[in-house]
């Protein structure tokens, strides 16, 4: 069976697997500190975004799918690092492409990262609420265009 | 005790005054010899955001919890977590954590397990230290390895299993959940994924009084008076009583067992640390549902 996890989050996957655990961690907080602020258009309409319920932080999500080509963003506050952190993943990993890529992207993404141990298992399933929620809005949004 | 005991008029009504500091003292004593300030939050990545200058870091899921039984760790593992961050026996530990306390009082409650004798709480907790506007830093300590004596847990005082739950059903039980988990409508807390229990409502007989009735808007802990209003005069609690609190997985319950016993000096109060991820998936177990506390 072929992977069909994104290219760009196969990277990160990578990155953090070579990495000890300890350094996985530090991993994360660049990733939490590289979440890019939201567009001036959603930053003002915050009420636009959807909540990702299953994560403890309010972080909530928004995507466009534009000649079917994905773009995730993605806001948390900065007492949140770990979802953040988490957010960003997504962001950066899932932006740019197909919505076919999206989709194809395994739901357990999330736990092939290597911080199960160091991650508490609620943290880790508020980053596959935050996947299948984006999964969900790529869905809709690719059938109504 | 060789550090002097905060004597903010607040904490004197409280029965054990010497178990909770204020951030003006923490900010006035730090860099004291013997004092060792530790970080214990749910967010796993917090502490390397920015943390109180000198604090060593403490993970609930990491360092306090046992990696493969649902346990905490022990005596060996607690005495190589101390030395590691250079904590003696007869130093004086000051806890403080994000979510208002609730993970530095679980960090507090295993201190006690292991019976460290002087563990202090950070009245309000990290959310108040900032919004004080006080120094944080990324510099992470670096401590001196200390010889910490080896310790068997002593689970007997402050922890409840399952079975002493049933042996306490009738007597007073406070859950210190959400309204809406504690009447069976959701299994786990509002905004929290619906998981860790297959059953909903609570233990027969339990009071409710969810854990964030006990804090102000800074997070600080209210007053004794208002505390006994809460728990003595709501919950209908009377001193001397033999309480046990419980919630999901005992880290809220963790904070309301912290006022119980330092803030109004319940001397039997234990911690279900079980709590509903096991009573409400054990086959068989009493279970009542709705705003009623029910019957045993």
């Amino acid at each position: 069976m072929t992977d069909s996890t994104p290219p760009g989050l196969v990277d990160t996957r990578e990155g953090f697997l070579e990495l000890d655990e300890r350094s996985r961690l530090e991993f994360l907080l660049e990733f939490a500190n590289d979440l890019p602020p939201l567009p001036a258009h959603y930053a003002e309409h915050e009420d636009e975004l959807e909540r990702v319920e299953e994560c403890q932080s309010p972080v909530f999500i928004i995507v466009d799918v534009v000649d079917d080509v994905v773009t995730v963003h993605a806001t948390a506050p900065l007492e949140a690092p770990t979802t953040r952190g988490f957010a960003s993943i997504l962001v950066h990993g899932l932006t740019g492409l197909t919505s076919q890529q999206v989709l194809a992207c395994p739901d357990d993404f999330p736990l092939t990262l290597g911080l199960t141990k160091i991650v508490s298992p609620l943290r880790l399933r508020g980053l596959s609420g935050m996947l299948w929620r984006i999964k969900r809005q790529v869905t809709e949004k690719s059938n109504a265009a | 005790m060789t550090i002097p005991t905060d004597n903010n008029p607040k904490f004197q009504a409280y029965a054990h005054p010497e178990a909770i500091v204020s951030t003006e003292w923490l900010a006035a004593n730090l860099g004291t010899p013997g004092l060792v300030v530790v970080e214990s939050d749910e967010d796993v990545l917090l502490y390397e955001v920015g943390h109180i200058v000198g604090a060593v870091k403490i993970d609930w899921h990491t360092d306090l919890n046992d990696p493969v039984v649902r346990d905490y760790i022990d005596g060996r593992a607690f005495q190589s977590l101390m030395n590691r961050h250079g904590i003696s026996r007869d130093d004086t530990i000051v806890i403080y954590g994000d979510n208002k306390n609730w993970w530095a009082t679980y960090a507090l409650w295993v201190f006690k397990l292991f019976g460290h004798p002087d563990v202090r709480l950070v009245d309000g907790g990290r959310e108040k230290w900032i919004a004080e506007g006080r120094e944080l830093t990324t510099d992470v300590a670096t401590p001196t390895p200390k010889d910490y004596p080896l310790v068997v847990r002593n689970d007997e005082n402050i922890r409840a299993f399952r079975d002493d739950v049933v042996a306490h059903l009738g007597k007073p039980l406070i859950d210190v959940r959400s309204a809406e988990e504690y009447t069976g409508e959701r299994t786990h807390m509002p905004n929290y994924p619906q998981e860790g229990a297959l059953r909903g409502g609570h233990i027969p007989g339990a009071a409710s009084v969810p854990w964030a009735r006990a804090v102000a808007e800074d997070g600080s802990y209210k007053s004794r008076a208002e505390l006994e209003a809460l728990y003595l005069g709501e919950a209908g609690l009377e001193q001397g009583d033999d309480v046990i609190a419980y919630c999901r997985i005992g880290e809220r319950s963790s904070h309301s067992w912290f006022a119980l016993k330092y803030l109004l000096g319940f001397e039997t109060v234990r911690n279900y640390d079980g709590s509903w991820t096991e009573w409400g998936s054990l086959v068989r177990a009493p279970i009542a549902t709705g705003a009623e506390p029910g019957h045993v």
